[in-house]
């Protein structure tokens, strides 16, 4: 049996409480729970995490890159848009 | 707590882990996907930790590691057992890892010099066994082939588990207790895979005494060998 037999899933690691899951890579396993086991040996091994998600890629819908400029070009000259105009108070990190 | 080191409790126990890291450490490379020889390494690495803690607590490790004998390793039969298919490292990695988690339970809450490791090693070990256990459940409840490689697999090392409940000098624990807990373990995920718990004696008649008196099966030489020529070969030397 090679790895090609084998689906691909998308795997997301949470490092520290508080934060979001971050993309961290992809692999192969037979099942959920395999691919589970795998990440944990492939991208946690080094205690880089705390909690791990692992997604069917097949069940990721992607933006195309054609799509790039209706998608997001619109939103380059809204400065208004981001939350530049506040000041951050002290202690609030992870922002 | 007694600081009093049983040499040949740690030899058996560290020799365990030796000789089943060398082990698992020869599928690098050969693996049958790449996500499973990284799964591998990482138990070997594990496995190799445990060894030097307890390798180190009778004396040099490197010096027990390579330049003893095969008649004075105290391993058990069962780890060094050749890795055959992928069906025999998993069925190999079933019966120890569920030997171990039970023993280094038992030594976690012991008394002994054992103590502090064995808190630590136990957590790795659960993870070997839970490894272990995924596979012999996909591999049991997956095709006819992979089916009848497992079964061939557990009946081919049955023979090589009595030895693991065997008393061991200077090592508090329960032996018969100890058989017990495993037994009910793997005829549970034996139950969940579709598999039979294989017959026939746990001991192979010319066992004489078995790994924990220095008597060894004919694969373990030729595994020495390769695991100490380099050492041998270039002593001293460094990276």
């Amino acid at each position: 049996m090679t790895g090609t037999d084998w689906p691909l899933w998308e795997v997301f690691v949470r490092s520290r409480r508080g934060l979001s899951h971050t993309h961290a890579g992809s692999l192969h396993a037979p099942d959920a729970e395999m691919a589970l086991r795998n990440a944990r040996d492939l991208y946690t091994r080094r205690s880089e995490g705390v909690s791990i998600w692992v997604v069917p890629s097949a069940a990721v819908t992607a933006s195309s890159p054609d799509e790039k400029d209706p998608f997001f070009e619109p939103a380059a000259d809204k400065p208004y848009r981001h939350p530049t105009f506040y000041e951050i108070p002290e202690g609030v990190q992870h922002l | 707590m007694t600081t009093v080191v049983p040499e040949r409790a740690a030899l058996a126990l560290g020799d365990d882990a030796l000789v089943l890291s060398h082990r698992l450490g020869e599928w690098a490379g050969h693996a049958p996907v790449l996500e499973e020889e990284v799964a591998l390494a990482n138990i070997a690495l594990d496995l190799l930790g445990q060894a030097r803690t307890l390798l180190s607590l009778v004396g040099d490790e490197d010096d027990l590691a390579f330049l003893r004998e095969e008649r004075a390793f105290r391993n058990v039969q069962l780890v060094e057992q050749p890795n055959g298919d992928f069906a025999h490292t998993i069925a190999r990695q079933l019966y120890f890892s569920a030997y171990q988690e039970l023993l280094y339970g038992q030594l976690a809450a012991s008394d002994t010099v054992f103590a502090p490791l064995a808190a630590k090693a136990v957590k790795e070990v659960a993870y070997h066994r839970d490894h272990a256990e995924h596979w012999t459940l996909r591999l049991g409840d997956g095709t006819d082939e992979s089916r009848r490689r497992m079964r061939h697999a557990l009946d081919a090392l049955w023979r090589y588990t009595g030895e693991l409940f065997e008393p061991v000098e200077g090592l508090p624990v329960d032996g018969p207790a100890l058989r017990e807990g495993w037994l009910g373990r793997i005829t549970g995920v034996l139950e969940r895979a579709g598999l039979a718990l294989p017959e026939g004696p746990q001991h192979t008649p010319w066992a004489a005494g078995g790994g924990r008196q220095g008597i060894h099966t004919e694969p373990f030489g030729r595994m020495l060998a390769e695991m100490q020529h380099l050492h041998r070969s270039h002593p001293g030397a460094s990276w």
